[in-house]
């Protein structure tokens, strides 16, 4: 029996309602309004009295409109098809919406019931299964899409029959189950998942021990980020947020990428339809839009489908995680989803806490950044879902509750720097802030020696102590004056614009230099650090300055040159007869 | 206003404040407007049968005996190609003595474009001026605010940007405008000749401050009708939002909700966004650009107004006033077109990103050497160089008075480079500079 209710209150999305039936925290509900349904959520409940957040604007809405309760919280529809969509933050399929503008209570599939899949089976009559154990494969595209035991099932299962291979639709039986009792219980290519609630049905989860590869020097290199990690990446704006996190999901080295577009620009996520279809993944030549799902919900689509988008995201990267594959989840912004939270509590005349954010923030945040994580399957092999959020600090300052509440739950942090940015330094990361923890864990180390170069991890240590120490050198040169310093300190300071120059900075806009792969970072460290272990002597600052600056340069017109080009090569030799003659 | 044969009059106000009035009523819906006093008001929150109007034009001399009759519907606008060459208040009734506009009446304030469904941005909208052109470039389709103090002379830069932009129509739409800069305004569109394509909605200081919440979205509401239905290019120009935002946490303050930072209301960020989402390249040509100005409090970006545009708008822009070379420049440090690599270098010649960057990093050495300066230490030759570039680079590139095409911008810079750096001081591809570096 569902529950039904009037509505009794309005202040902008925040709905009361009267209740004549039993509702829980989070159901899903339908207020009518005219021949439109407004799909909300419940977020308090008091005697009687629900208070509701409506996922559409409220206007026309008035007091007494009828209103249905769900049974169910809000969840998301798992099955083959999810892989290229573009889904709102609420999983509608905004790609079969018709007109050009949203239009109010409309919600569309997310899946197609028509199209047929080419399935084979994987378990057979007789096998004892549970939730997330894989029955039958299915091709989705190039992907090898697992058809589970749902998530939600309890206990143990007895495999009755699996259907042959063939095509079906979504929709038709492809197995037939026994629980503990005896009953039968059909199962299909889909289920549905309350979106607010973590994916088990793993094993165990490890902690990560290899790193995911971007291309992008200053991750990579100085700060890499795992494979099951977080990381997040807090910066004012113009600081090239999206920019490093589009590069991200252009190189990130994973099967699958989910990018959630939460309260941010609309013409951002146009830039991934109109570029994703076209440009290839470095890792396995494909169209990136063959790995790639969005759930977009930006800045001007209702408030509350906002911090549902990042739930939705999350869900459909554990399902995937479920079928042993590599998962990155970018969402850009957590800031937006935090403000949505915000604008709730504050309707709804909570106690706030700091900058009148909900009390609460700093555990959502981190039970978010705990979904994440590389996870030992049932079956033995591995998953892992890799978060990368961005934060949006108000006034760019990193002591505001979003930006805390992250650097608890987060363990990789890429602070963007204003000063950097306006001097066209991109990307824009503060070598000397940011950093990875992953770089602690002795297996991460262990991997890194062998997956790169023995004694690595030394190496970065010392490219960043290069750049602390030129800072230093670079404040006694101002303070005291070019001819007031001696020698070395100009050395110094010009051997951090060297790594600075060319392992730091990186042209996300040339098609050459983007992407850097992980041997190609070796080598220009190598080499840089070579430089940097050289002995040279000068005569005075001038000449010391004009020629690192002609070595920057030759080591930039590298970093735009092919691998091992005939070009790259030469450049490289110009470096060495320097080295080799000295200085 | 209409009123309708069967509407009932309600005679009794629980409560009035500056801004709102409150009486119970039935079978009101949200965002409805209603008459209180002869004066427009909105409903903004209901609870039980108890309404909250927020009256636009303030609650000054109301009285709790005072008559309400509610519409029936949230804010309209009759758009026509009527709408052209006119000048309206913000409740789009108009104020240059002609006729009321005849045509369909559309809600303000309407659903969002379905991102999928919206196009990528690619036509540059050029303007002459190099600070922007060059190293800003803007794009149909973009939003992007003007940063300024107040007495930085902004909306003559943003007129003059309007005019020389090559789209169908112009709207303004003004808030809190001084009664002296509607009149330039007003002026400037006269004598360019460009009245039939400009339409104005106006607040002016002398109105009521709440009015202003219905400026931008009467002006969008326009421009999509000349946008989605018409297929054209319009450009919007909205100033000055600060104010805009002043008047949303005056209606928040007095509904009493809980303000966030800088008395602001906790969903400046959201309100803001639903404005300037509105920029929009549509599939079939159309496209609504938004230029907006956003006034500071001396130069202050992290307050909360400008720093939830910041992160809301494609970029922003800076007006400085550079003492070396005596000009209002636009700042190539702070200011930025994120759109700009859209275009630049496929709409214009191959080499404009890598000259920009080069530029712009010169720019900024010459900026260290000033401060070394100042300090007292002894300049370096390159450093004399800097600053000698920094002046003809502020003078022929980033001043507002610059009115020249890209290319010719493109070989201001190469010209600029040429004659006080090497090749390889400016940093610049190997390629480019075999291409493009002037011959002695």
């Amino acid at each position: 029996m569902k529950s039904t209710g009037k509505v009794t209150g309005i202040v902008s999305n925040l709905v009361t309602v009267e209740c004549n039936g039993p509702v829980s925290q989070n159901e899903i509900c339908f207020i009518k309004v005219g021949d439109t349904k407004l799909m909300a959520e419940v977020i308090k409940v008091n005697g009687k009295s629900a208070a509701v957040q409506v996922f559409e604007s409220t206007r026309g809405l008035k007091n007494g409109d009828e209103v249905e309760f769900e049974n169910r919280m809000l969840e998301v529809t798992l099955g083959p098809g999810l892989l290229s969509s573009c889904y709102d933050g609420l999983q509608n399929d905004l790609t079969t919406m018709t007109g050009v503008f949203l239009k109010k209570g409309e919600y569309t599939d997310p899946l197609n019931h028509e199209k047929l899949w080419d399935f084979t089976p994987l378990a057979k009559e007789g096998d004892k299964v549970v939730a997330a154990d894989w029955l039958g494969n299915v091709k989705e595209g190039w992907l090898d899409h697992k058809i589970m035991v749902p998530f939600s099932f309890k206990g143990e299962f007895t495999v009755k029959c699996v259907a042959e291979a063939g095509q079906y639709n979504i929709d038709q039986t492809i197995a037939v189950l026994v629980n503990e009792e005896g009953e039968e219980v059909k199962v299909n290519m889909t289920q549905k998942w309350p979106v607010k609630v973590a994916v088990k049905g793993y094993k165990e989860k490890p902690r990560p021990n290899r790193i995911m590869e971007t291309g992008v020097r200053v991750i990579d290199t100085l700060n890499p980020i795992a494979e099951g990690g977080t990381g997040f990446i807090p910066g004012p704006f113009g600081c090239g947020k999206t920019v490093l996190q589009h590069a991200i999901a252009k190189q990130g080295d994973a099967d699958v990428i989910v990018m959630a577009a939460c309260g941010e620009r609309a013409n951002e996520v146009v830039e991934i339809f109109t570029e994703f279809p076209e440009l290839i993944d470095p890792h396995t030549g494909r169209h990136l839009m063959e790995r790639t799902t969005i759930i977009c919900n930006t800045s001007n689509m209702p408030v509350a489908a906002r911090e549902a988008s990042v739930y939705t995201a999350m869900t459909l990267c554990e399902y995937y995680r479920a079928m042993g594959l590599k998962v990155l989840l970018l969402a850009d912004s957590t800031s937006r989803w935090a403000q949505a939270l915000r604008e709730m509590s504050n309707r709804m005349e909570e106690l706030p806490g700091a900058d009148a954010f909900p009390v609460d923030l700093s555990a959502i945040i981190s039970n978010f950044y705990a979904r994440a994580g590389m996870v030992v399957l049932n079956n033995g092999q591995t998953g892992a879902v890799t978060f990368l959020g961005t934060v949006s600090p108000a006034g760019g300052n990193l002591k505001e509750p979003v930006t805390e509440s992250t650097k608890k739950a987060a363990r990789c942090f890429y602070a963007l720097e204003q000063n950097r940015a306006d001097k066209k330094r991109y990307p824009a990361v503060n070598p000397i802030d940011s950093y990875s923890k992953y770089l602690e864990y002795p297996e991460i180390r262990e991997h890194l020696a062998e997956r790169i170069a023995p004694g690595w991890v030394e190496m970065v240590e010392k490219a960043k102590n290069i750049v602390r120490k030129g800072r230093d050198a670079s404040e006694q040169i101002n303070i005291l004056g070019d001819d007031g310093v001696p020698m070395t300190y100009h050395e110094l300071f010009w051997k951090s614009e060297l790594v600075d120059f060319v392992i730091l900075q990186q042209d996300a806009f040339d098609s050459i230099d983007a992407l850097c792969p992980i041997e190609r970072q070796r080598f220009m460290l190598e080499l840089v650090l070579r430089i940097c272990d050289a002995k040279f002597e000068f005569e005075n600052f001038e000449e010391c300055r004009n020629f690192f600056k002609e070595l920057i340069n030759t080591l930039r017109q590298m970093n735009y040159s092919e691998f091992h080009s005939e070009a790259f090569e030469n450049y490289n030799n110009q470096i060495n007869n320097i080295l080799n003659n000295g200085k | 206003m209409a009123n309708k044969a069967y509407q009932k009059t309600y005679t009794q106000l629980e409560a009035i404040t500056k801004a709102t009035v409150s009486l119970r009523a039935q079978g009101v819906s949200n965002d409805e407007l209603a008459v209180v006093d002869g004066r427009l008001s909105q409903v903004v929150k209901t609870k039980g049968d108890l309404i909250t109007l927020q009256v636009f034009s303030g609650t000054e001399g109301i009285p709790n005996n005072a008559a309400v009759t509610f519409l029936g519907e949230p804010p309209t606008l009759h758009v026509s190609e009527q709408l052209s060459g006119r000048f309206f208040n913000a409740y789009g009734h108009p104020i240059d003595g002609g006729p009321e506009v005849e045509g369909e009446i559309r809600q303000i304030g309407g659903p969002s474009v379905n991102p999928y469904k919206r196009k990528q941005p690619s036509e540059i909208i050029p303007t002459g001026i190099a600070g922007i052109d060059l190293n800003n470039t803007l794009v149909s389709g973009q939003k992007i605010p003007f940063f300024a103090d107040a007495d930085q002379p902004y909306n003559n830069v943003m007129a003059q940007v309007a005019l020389r932009a090559d789209v169908d129509k112009i709207i303004l739409g003004g808030m809190g405008l001084t009664n002296d800069d509607y009149l330039y305004f007003k002026h400037e569109f006269e004598s360019a000749g460009a009245l039939d394509k400009i339409i104005s909605f106006v607040n002016t200081t002398e109105q009521p401050p709440v009015e202003r919440l219905l400026i931008p979205d009467m002006a969008l509401t326009a421009a999509e009708y000349f946008a989605v239905d018409k297929n054209e290019k319009v450009l919007v120009l909205l100033t000055d939002m600060t104010l805009y935002a002043d008047a949303l946490s005056i209606v928040s303050n007095r509904m009493d909700q809980i303000p966030s930072k800088d008395s602001m209301p906790g969903s400046l960020y959201s309100d803001l966004a639903k404005i300037y989402e509105k920029a929009v390249q549509l599939p079939d040509g159309g496209s609504i650009t938004i230029i907006a100005v956003t006034t500071l409090n001396d130069g202050d970006i992290t307050h909360a107004i400008p720093d939830n545009t910041g992160y809301i708008t494609e970029g922003q822009l800076y007006l400085r006033n550079d003492p070396d070379s005596g000009k209002v420049i636009i700042d190539p440090f702070r200011s930025l077109s994120r759109l700009k690599q859209l275009v630049q270098g496929k709409k214009t010649r191959d080499d404009h990103s890598q000259v920009m960057n080069a530029s712009v990093r010169l720019y900024s050495d010459a900026q260290n050497a000033k401060t070394k300066l100042e300090n007292g230490f002894d300049l370096s030759d390159y450093d004399l160089r800097c600053l000698d570039y920094a002046k003809d680079y502020a003078t022929e590139i980033l001043a507002i008075d610059v009115n020249i095409n890209i290319t010719e911008m493109l070989d201001t810079a190469w010209k600029l480079f040429a004659k006080y750096f090497s090749p390889a001081e400016t940093g610049i591809k190997q390629v480019f500079v075999d291409k493009y570096w002037p011959s002695k």
